[in-house]
């Protein structure tokens, strides 16, 4: 059983990567998501994946994106594997590639893994013969995290062709962030990304992109406000002046009017946001996470070659 | 590759004549087609009627090729490499002479040492660098006279700098009066951090610690201004910036004794590469996303930008490179198949070196005579050794075919390591022909 959603083969069999992505793939799979939220809530494509064992190999902590894999693998039909690190052999100093070869000979057939290493999806997708998605790698990728956004923002907003969307905080760490911009670029929106100067370094060679360094530069303008974590787990230090960045309602008003937010979560509250920004009306935080199921849906329906 | 394709240096001498070929011998800055004649290991003025005639035609006859810069392993990492094979994958990459650096385990710091570690016995000449400092840990001088003594060509550290300035300036001092280089790996170890990659515009995009080319910069300029005080030799290895080339290039006109070589993979690889690219400097890199993040292409310093290794190549077609060298960097598989940024440094390079420098010489970055002279008589004499095809002198030359291809694969190399980005790729340039000494030592 196949689900008829966009026309042509999906010829991709991982998802490593937002870029590279074409806008009528990205597109496709955010067009499938909307399709799956509907088929999830009738009970529909329940044995879609039935063939499918999806190991879920979380090197680092996750809640939203590893339930969501799980719930996404198992809507469709799905065995699902979790690969708890700390009880495998993993602990036992076992490399990468021996523990997905070993789940690949015990039946696994597509991998969702997540990994500290920038690179470590692309390493498994050369050296296993699994379908392998990306849940995060290092400060490099995290596609279905910006694939889940495009189509948050795409529904409160009708489209990203045009819009004007900032993200602020540490953009270098960020692999959230670098897989947002080139998504949204991909679908024809204006990206902007500020934070003090430490967290934006680099990025004024980024083509297609702006680098604001005050707020009011940011938020010009602005029709959505990504805020990221700062991510004090990979032992970033938060620099002095990021009270002057924290995002709260009244610093929205040097955004456009109705101005919406966004954050990957989990929210630092108080930090890089306030509470009240985070679960006021003009946030889609709550939208993101419960877009996360249907778009893991549609992606691991693609790469398995089901839709 | 089969074993029966090896000679050895204590073979007996051999006797052929090579006919028509190009000889280029940049000692007698010759460069013409020509036979020549090799009877009992010397080159001989006519041919002896019956030794055996190789048709030259289409090929290239140089000086042996001679490596500067090689990592035999051996003792301490014989999974990787052994004297043995890396001479023999010299052979098949048309060199005559690698120097061994000494960063083994334990390290080449003592005269015993370098006599244990060279050789003349296998299909390469293996001659030592010894380690400027005890242990190279970088804090006492080693015993350089005694280690010269012994047979050490030159002194270095390689693996990382020495960091300590009055450590760098005695080592500098001693060797002032040795007569001996110090080969410098210029790199500053707190600038270097943790990257894993040249910093820019595609270490950004992949999300890995970028290394700034300052890192390289900062050491040459202090390694030069110690060795003006000092009047000591000073061989920077492994250039890959502009501004550090640049730096010897101003040093050099200050009248400093320096000298400095560059990598083939420093030449005709790119950042691009680790994002998947596999094309050379001076082509428009492609994107081969599945080819990203290769612990192949993990190497320190890391492969330059594309204006770095366009810099250094025009360094080398001008002279201001004295010499290629490989830095031959074998590693197990299992030190390449990790995430990126955990991959050991370091890629095999004897038997590649040459092909890579013709690639740059068909795309006319180079001319052939300049490239022979970059791997052969040039590297020879910052050692103190002499290549010449002049009548009398040892047989010690390569024939190979500029323009047959080759494709590189596990099994296509003599190296116990395959860890190189190029697997896979047809390279031109296929060595026919290597004689050492007046020994055959490699034959295809």
């Amino acid at each position: 059983m196949t689900v008829a959603v966009g026309i042509g083969a999906w010829s991709r069999r991982h998802l490593l990567d937002v870029e590279g992505l074409s806008r009528d793939e990205i597109e496709r799979i955010l067009d499938l998501a909307v399709e799956m939220r509907v088929a999830r809530a009738e009970r529909r494509h329940r044995s879609l994946l039935e063939a499918e064992v999806v190991g879920l190999a979380f090197y680092e902590a996750s809640t939203r994106t590893r339930v969501s894999f799980e719930l996404a693998a198992k809507a469709l039909g799905a065995t699902t594997v979790d690969l708890s690190v700390a009880g495998s052999s993993v602990s036992k100093g076992e490399s990468l590639v021996d523990t997905l070869r070993t789940l690949e000979r015990t039946g696994v057939t597509t991998l969702v893994l997540r990994h500290g290493s920038s690179g470590a999806a692309h390493l498994a997708a050369r050296t296993t013969g699994l379908r392998v998605v990306n849940a995060g790698d290092g400060i490099h990728a995290h596609p279905s995290q910006a694939l889940l956004d495009a189509l948050t923002l795409r529904e409160a907003l009708g489209t990203l062709e045009g819009i004007r969307l900032v993200i602020v905080g540490d953009v270098v760490q960020s692999r959230v962030a670098r897989s947002n911009i080139h998504c949204l670029l991909a679908l024809g929106a204006r990206v902007r990304v500020a934070g003090p100067p430490a967290w934006v370094a680099g990025f004024e060679e980024w083509p297609g992109i702006e680098v604001a360094t005050t707020l009011v530069e940011a938020l010009d303008g602005a029709d959505a406000v990504m805020a990221l974590r700062a991510q004090t787990e990979r032992g970033t230090v938060l620099p002095p002046e990021l009270a002057e960045w924290r995002l709260d309602t009244e610093r929205m008003r040097l955004a456009d009017p109705g101005a919406l937010v966004l954050h990957p979560g989990p929210t630092n509250e108080g930090v890089e946001l306030t509470a009240e920004l985070a679960n006021g009306p003009r946030s889609l935080i709550g939208r993101q996470v419960e877009n996360g199921v249907p778009v893991r849906m549609a992606v691991l329906a693609l790469v398995a070659g089901a839709a | 590759m089969s074993p029966e394709s090896f000679g050895r240096l204590t073979d007996p001498p051999a006797s052929f004549t090579v006919v028509g070929a190009r000889v280029i011998d940049p000692a007698g800055g010759t460069d013409e087609i020509r036979d020549l004649a090799v009877l009992d290991g010397l080159i001989a003025r006519a041919p002896d009627p019956v030794a055996e005639r190789i048709d030259g035609r289409g090929l290239v006859l140089a000086p042996g090729l001679c490596d500067l810069h090689a990592h035999v392993r051996e003792p301490g990492g014989e999974t990787a490499e052994t004297v043995a094979s890396a001479a023999r994958a010299a052979a098949h990459g048309g060199f005559t002479t690698i120097c061994a650096m000494p960063n083994t385990e334990p390290a080449m710091d003592s005269a015993s040492a370098i006599a244990n570690g060279s050789s003349a016995e296998g299909a390469c000449r293996v001659r030592v660098i010894g380690a400027a400092t005890i242990g190279r840990a970088g804090t006492e001088p080693a015993d350089l006279a005694g280690m010269a003594a012994a047979g050490a060509v030159a002194f270095s550290d390689d693996g990382a700098s020495i960091s300590d300035v009055p450590t760098a300036r005695r080592v500098m001092e001693r060797l002032a009066h040795l007569g001996r280089p110090l080969v410098e790996h210029a790199e500053d170890a707190e600038l270097a951090g943790d990257g894993v990659m040249r910093e820019g515009r595609v270490a950004l995009r992949l999300g890995l610690a970028g290394w700034p080319a300052e890192a390289e910069v900062r050491v040459v300029e202090r390694d030069l201004a110690i060795a003006q005080e000092t009047g000591a030799p000073l061989h920077l290895t492994h250039l890959s910036t502009a501004a550090g080339l640049a730096a010897v290039q101003s040093a050099r006109s200050r009248g400093v004794a320096v000298t400095c070589d560059v990598t083939p993979h420093h030449l005709a690889m790119t950042d691009a590469w680790v994002a998947g690219s596999r094309r050379f400097a001076w082509e428009e890199p492609n994107g081969l996303p599945e080819r990203a993040y290769d612990g192949s292409c993990r190497v320190n310093p890391p492969l330059a930008t594309r204006e770095d290794a366009l810099a250094l190549l025009a360094g080398v077609a001008d002279g201001s490179v004295d010499a290629i060298a490989t830095d031959h960097a074998p590693h197990p598989a299992e030190r390449k198949l990790v995430p990126f940024g955990e991959a050991a440094p370091g890629l095999i390079g004897l038997e590649t070196a040459l092909s890579l420098g013709l690639a740059a010489v068909e795309s006319e970055k180079l001319d052939l005579a300049t490239l022979v002279a970059a791997l052969s008589t040039r590297p020879a004499a910052i050692i103190g050794e002499t290549r010449s095809l002049q009548i009398g002198a040892a047989a010690d030359l390569v024939l190979f075919d500029p323009d047959a291809r080759w494709r590189v694969e596990p099994g296509a190399l003599a190296s116990t390591s395959s860890n190189t980005p190029l697997l896979g790729m047809e390279l031109p340039g296929v060595v026919r022909l290597t004689v050492a000494g007046g020994r055959v030592t490699y034959r295809s």
